[in-house]
């Protein structure tokens, strides 16, 4: 049983197909790569996934137990199902402290409401405590404890990155998307970066989906590799398969009569 | 139990204590009716600025129709009062609820808007609610409401300002809060965090509401009468102005903001002539060499209180 399963998704804007009839099927515990040219329709896919667009047409069905489907679904409704994503340009909250920036992943899991939280009844505190343990926790695992007290937006780039996982952790999701996260690295810190994410897959039972434009770091951990170009999807299957695909060596390197 | 802990108890204290001082130096003299009347001034705007701070400096929503919350307060207040002879008590809560539904019911539409969209449409929301009022007779129309009860005084002010602060901070340090700072962060993160967006920065806007009703209440029952231009554009400016320049994201600014204001123009007073081109200038300089207002983003604390009881 398939956990995402996608099913002749598409979106246009205006006149423009941005992504047609994808056809995805990921399995639970796969660490699945997205690959294809700028403008491809990769960013517009995740957005897909998580709500920040309505497909035209199509539909993604989630399995958490029950199929759950996911298109139509407001963004923050899709988080708290158990999809968590990061951003290409890092998105995090800089005038925030690391610590808090993390407390915000528990937001879908948490439930203290506004009588409560002015009252500061008994519940307020616990809740408060357990979030700030847990989050501490996941900051300590991810080696970012010794910052925690400090804004993000002061963090080094690749220590925003990091955060910008942990922070997605933290809703504990089951479905993890990342969006370019090897984007300014150097070789070194790709390679570090590669080691990490199969790590975290293991260490929180995630299924983890990566735009990536590192061929070496998708070729490294992907069980499987999604090739978009044009908004179509003109491969799929394991990377040795996609990599002697014709389609895809003409989509990066052009077609050999050119 | 945790709310009785050593730092509450001494922030107890500390309230009471300046309570106390207030109605000592009343009784005493020392306070005249004058003075009397700008602390009551003073109070009303930080409740006001306080509120605002939380729809404008923590959620990031721009809001330029404050006043019209406070005009649903005051109005509300000397009807309750004036026409059905109740006790104050009754006409604050039920100006504050009148406040909140209003901000409900403009919140709902207009918060799907951002930046200078939001400013315009609350900016027409407060015109809206100062044209209904004038042009309603039961509550004097544009002649404005006359002979509202006077219940307003240093204990009214003082406690509703307390409660408006302790309120509203202890909201901004829980989970609604945080998610209220996110929003005005980086809203597309914050959705994608699980946080239902338009859910929070309505209930910002309406707890700013409620307690911009609370301030009309005070307002309406300490000067025996109201009309609508009281409560137009330029007071929805005036409190902006409070907010920005005591620091956006900042509840101590707001109350540091609206106590120096006051104070500027109290002083100048004296130079009717030059007033307002130096109250403008000192807004100018200040929003020039310090452009994150007074305070920034930054809270007193009371841990020097603490140290030396401790």
């Amino acid at each position: 049983m398939p956990i995402l399963k996608l099913n002749k998704v598409s979106i246009t804007f205006g006149g423009l197909k941005a992504v047609s009839d994808i056809d995805m099927t990921i399995e639970k515990g796969q660490i699945v790569g997205v690959i294809g040219p700028n403008g491809a329709g990769k960013t517009t896919l995740f957005n897909l996934l998580t709500g920040m667009y309505v497909p035209t047409s199509g539909e993604i069905l989630f399995d958490k137990g029950t199929s759950i489907k996911l298109n139509g679904l407001k963004p923050y409704k899709i988080t708290s199902h158990g999809i968590a994503r990061t951003f290409q340009n890092i998105r995090l909250f800089g005038d925030m402290t690391v610590l808090d920036n993390v407390k915000m992943g528990f937001h879908s899991r948490t439930k203290c409401g506004l009588f409560s939280s002015v009252i500061r009844l008994p519940s307020y505190y616990n809740e408060e405590k357990k979030v700030k343990e847990e989050a501490e926790e996941l900051l300590k695992i991810l080696n970012l404890d010794s910052k925690k007290n400090e804004l993000a937006k002061n963090l080094p780039y690749g220590e925003q990155r990091r955060l910008e996982i942990a922070r997605a952790l933290a809703s504990k999701p089951s479905i993890l998307l990342l969006d370019e996260p090897a984007a300014g690295m150097n070789p070194n810190e790709t390679k570090e970066l590669t080691g990490f994410i199969a790590w975290v897959r293991e260490k929180f039972d995630l299924t983890i989906i990566l735009i990536e434009h590192d061929i070496k770091l998708v070729m490294g951990i992907c069980n499987k590799v999604y090739v978009l170009n044009y908004g179509n999807l003109i491969a799929g299957g394991t990377p040795e398969e996609v990599q002697k695909n014709p389609q895809v060596i003409e989509a990066y390197i052009g077609s050999e009569g050119a | 139990m945790r709310i009785l802990n050593k730092k509450n108890i001494i922030a107890v204290l500390f309230i009471l204590l300046i309570y106390a001082a207030g109605e000592i130096m009343l009784r005493q003299g020392i306070i005249d009716s004058y003075i009397e009347l700008n602390i009551i001034l003073i109070g009303i705007n930080i409740i006001l600025a306080v509120g605002l701070n939380l729809v404008t400096g923590f959620t990031g929503q721009f809001s330029l129709g404050h006043a019209a919350f406070m005009a649903v307060g005051a109005y509300t207040s000397a009807i309750l009062t004036a026409k059905f002879n109740q006790p104050f008590i009754v006409a604050i809560i039920f100006s504050a609820i009148a406040a909140a539904l209003a901000g409900v019911i403009i919140g709902i539409p207009t918060l799907r808007l951002k930046g200078d969209y939001l400013a315009i449409a609350t900016l027409g929301f407060g015109e809206i609610v100062k044209i209904l009022a004038l042009n309603i007779d039961y509550i004097g129309g544009a002649r404005g409401f006359m002979d509202i009860p006077k219940y307003t005084n240093w204990t009214w002010i003082y406690f509703m300002v307390v409660l408006s602060i302790v309120v509203i901070k202890n909201f901004i340090d829980s989970r609604g809060g945080r998610a209220c700072i996110s929003i005005s962060q980086d809203e597309t993160a914050a959705e994608a965090m699980g946080i239902n967006t338009t859910k929070y920065k309505i209930l910002a806007f309406v707890i700013g509401a409620f307690f911009a009703g609370i301030a009309g209440a005070l307002y309406a029952n300490y000067f025996y009468f109201i009309k609508p231009d009281s409560f137009g554009y330029m007071k929805s400016i005036d409190i902006l102005v409070i907010v920005v320049f005591g620091g956006m994201g900042s509840i101590a600014g707001s109350v540091v903001g609206a106590i120096v204001l006051s104070l500027i123009s109290l002083f100048l007073q004296s130079i009717p002539e030059l007033r307002m081109v130096i109250y403008a200038v000192i807004l100018f300089l200040i929003m020039v060499y310090r452009p994150q207002g007074l305070l920034g983003k930054g809270e007193i604390k009371l841990k020097f209180l603490r140290k030396r009881v401790a």
